[in-house]
């Protein structure tokens, strides 16, 4: 069983709420999608909980956010922009050079994980719709793609005839993605929820019988908005975590 | 991909064919045996030459919801091979006996059969609805029952997965296609219309089909084309009592209600028309019930070339508890005033959370010398006779208007077995019931009331007035 875990945001609550919660459920790997800090108050205990678990096998790949704090000039916006030079100096020289070593993407058996559009991943697109999803499906010979950066989740399907459709997950409730149909998986997020619902999001995914599950965890939302307005980070940040928005 | 036919004798996955069932256009089904599994095992293979998509899709999609799928209305899953095997195959349980086709030799059935049969299937329907699927090929091949340990017909069992629609998957039909899929004969206005999410279309399928056994006729014929379907949007069909005037008013009432156009007019739950079906006093009559004769021209004018006529549909696959069924057990013999009270009072807040409930008040009658029961007392007069005005009494000042609350008095060697045996029947939602106060008589015959709470399919309140301090 592989736990998959986006969009941490650095959001410590959360991200340990998920991982207790993952090892409960039984998963042996760990896949962390990309944007392990950015907007949230716990860049370094996230930084360190995640090396820590790929010092014992797990795997990460960068995000968007990863990539702003050593890449000057990426375009954001003014709150994420301002979230991530708090970021910066928040972080010992060590977790800097950590995420400079971050790959774009990793396979693993039929099974891509990226964190945006796979057919150009250092352009940070969005998956949205079929039509993203058809082009990131596309450039790609994977069976099934696992994404994350949008924050909502999601399913897209190849059908028989080569249409592209989508699909919204219930949370807990595993779907099959029954070969040899192609399938492109968006991972709700870790750290700041954009469904409406505040509780983190992860993914389970049991490769045997091919099949996903997005896990809803409730975690100490007080805790995490509390900590982003003591770090004089944007309220706004703080505010959305008990919307879910 | 391979292109030969399945064939007896053949190994697949550990399953050793056996001989062949059923050789339809786009699947075979073989009997199979497997040393893992020791009960009846049938293979559904389907065939790979020449199929078009909707046929892979349609497998796809039982081979999905059938693994999701428990309890004795379906059949059991054994496992599955997909299509990136060699051979794509889903083993499951056989259920011995033929299907429901076999009865339309024998049309009309007796009513009291039809009946039986329809709310057997509708609690199989149910079932199926708890569980977010709709089945949307509701048909006679499509029904099963498993045999009692005497021979007789037990619970219903639906088969064949291929066109449902689970409320949380992904509906690969849906995608894949823009006409509608099903039986035509069978299919419920809005399944014509394209729309896969509602459950209630399983409902007017089985009108259709009880239509069928009533009458011998099919409501709306056999079309050919899906135009000639649709026709059953603005169209009513002949009251099934102008074809045979012996059939019950209540029954038509029934029967027709499950065939409304809108979703919304017909039950809101599978189990609300099996209670119907099982009781038929607590069916209320409507315009429906006497009808004798189709609409005129000109409202069927009206609904042919009114365009905001189609069913509104679409919501979730989910209509659980829209209409629950809230059974009272009533122990009229040894409860004090305070215990009646305090059921009442339980059952008025049950009633109040749930506007759409019906109340089913039940009294056991033992049938063992043990109590003392006689059927009749001193007076000769039924005992049956007086706990249904015990009943009626002690429900009256809940107010509930006829339809609403009906009332029955079980008999059986004990009241749990008994109890239970009507909610498993009954499809029922909720038990309500006292807490036996009397000690003495509790350490005598054990709880009643832990037992159905321990073994009841559904949630069972247990009513104790409070007691004063010590």
């Amino acid at each position: 069983m592989i736990a998959i875990l986006s969009d941490i945001h650095a959001n410590r609550e959360a991200l340990s709420a998920c991982l207790d919660h993952a090892d409960r459920a039984g998963a042996t790997r760990f896949v962390f999608l990309g944007d392990i800090v950015g907007y949230g108050a716990d860049p370094a205990w996230c930084l360190r909980t995640v090396m820590d678990r790929i010092a014992h096998g797990a795997v990460a790949i960068l995000g968007n956010h990863d990539q702003a704090v050593f890449a000057r000039g990426t375009r954001m916006n003014g709150r994420a922009a301002a979230a991530i030079d708090w970021t910066r100096a928040q972080l010992s020289p060590d977790a800097a050079g950590f995420l400079r070593t971050l790959p774009l993407e990793h396979v693993e058996g039929d099974v891509l994980f990226v964190h945006s559009d796979a057919s150009a991943p250092e352009e940070w697109r969005y998956v949205l719709g079929a039509e993203e999803a058809r082009r990131s499906l596309d450039a790609s010979p994977a069976r099934v793609t696992v994404c994350g950066h949008v924050h909502v989740p999601r399913l897209f399907g190849l059908t028989a005839t080569d249409k592209c459709t989508a699909f919204s997950p219930a949370p807990g409730v595993p779907v099959p993605l029954p070969r040899p149909r192609r399938w492109l998986a968006v991972m709700g997020a870790v750290g700041q929820p954009r469904d409406g619902d505040p509780a983190a999001c992860y993914g389970l995914l049991d490769p045997a019988a091919a099949e996903l599950r997005w896990m809803r965890v409730p975690y100490d939302v007080e805790m995490a908005a509390a900590k982003i307005r003591g770090a004089g980070l944007p309220e706004s940040l703080a505010d959305r975590l008990f919307l879910g928005r | 991909m391979p292109q030969r036919r399945p064939r007896e004798g053949q190994v697949i996955d550990g399953f050793t064919l056996g001989p062949p069932l059923h050789q339809g256009g786009m699947a075979s089904i073989f009997e199979a045996t497997h040393p893992a599994h020791d009960f009846p095992v049938l293979m559904k293979l389907p065939h790979l030459d020449g199929v078009d998509a909707a046929h892979i899709v349609s497998f796809e999609m039982e081979q999905m919801i059938l693994p999701r799928l428990t309890g004795p209305h379906v059949p059991r899953y054994v496992a599955a091979g997909g299509f990136d095997t060699p051979h794509p195959y889903l083993a499951m349980e056989r259920i011995p006996g033929p299907s429901l086709l076999a009865r339309l030799r024998d049309l009309p059935l007796s009513l009291d059969e039809v009946a039986a049969i329809g709310a057997k299937a509708a609690l199989a329907i149910a079932a199926l609805h708890r569980q977010r699927v709709s089945h949307l090929d509701i048909k006679p091949a499509n029904i099963l029952f498993r045999p009692t340990p005497d021979g007789l017909r037990g619970d219903a069992v639906l088969v064949d997965f291929g066109l449902s629609h689970h409320g949380q998957l992904p509906d690969l039909i849906e995608e894949e296609f823009r006409i509608p899929y099903g039986t035509a004969p069978y299919m419920a206005p809005e399944q014509a219309m394209g729309q896969r999410n509602e459950p209630r279309s399983d409902i007017f399928s089985l009108g259709v089909l009880l239509y069928q056994l009533a009458t011998g006729i099919l409501p709306f014929g056999e079309p050919q084309h899906l135009r000639a379907v649709r026709k059953r949007l603005w169209r009513d069909p002949v009251p099934p009592r102008k074809l045979r005037p012996e059939i019950p008013s209540w029954l038509q009432e029934v029967i027709l209600r499950c065939l409304e156009v809108e979703p919304g007019s017909r039950y809101p739950t599978a189990t609300g028309l099996a209670f119907d079906l099982r009781n038929p006093e607590s069916v209320r009559l409507t315009p429906r019930a006497e009808r004798l004769r189709r609409d005129g021209w000109l409202a069927v004018l009206e609904r042919r070339f009114n365009r905001d006529r189609a069913p509104r549909t679409g919501r979730p696959a989910v209509t659980a508890h829209a209409a629950p069924i809230v059974a009272v057990a009533v122990d009229l013999r040894e409860g004090s005033v305070a215990l009646a009270d305090a059921l009442r009072a339980s059952v008025g807040n049950v009633l109040r959370t749930m506007p759409g409930a019906r109340v089913a008040c039940l009294n056991v009658l033992l049938d063992g010398y043990i109590t003392g029961d006689a059927q009749h007392d001193d007076e000769g007069r039924s005992s049956r006779v007086q706990r249904l005005a015990e009943l009626r009494h002690w429900a009256a000042p809940l107010g509930l208007e006829e339809g609403r609350i009906t009332f029955h008095v079980l008999e059986g060697s004990s009241a749990a077995e008994a109890l239970l045996e009507y909610a498993v029947a009954n499809g029922v939602d909720h038990v309500v019931m006292g807490a036996r106060a009397n000690s003495v008589l509790r350490s005598v015959l054990g709880s009643v009331s832990g037992e159905v709470a321990a073994r009841a399919p559904c949630s069972v309140t247990v009513v104790r007035p409070r007691e004063a301090a010590p």
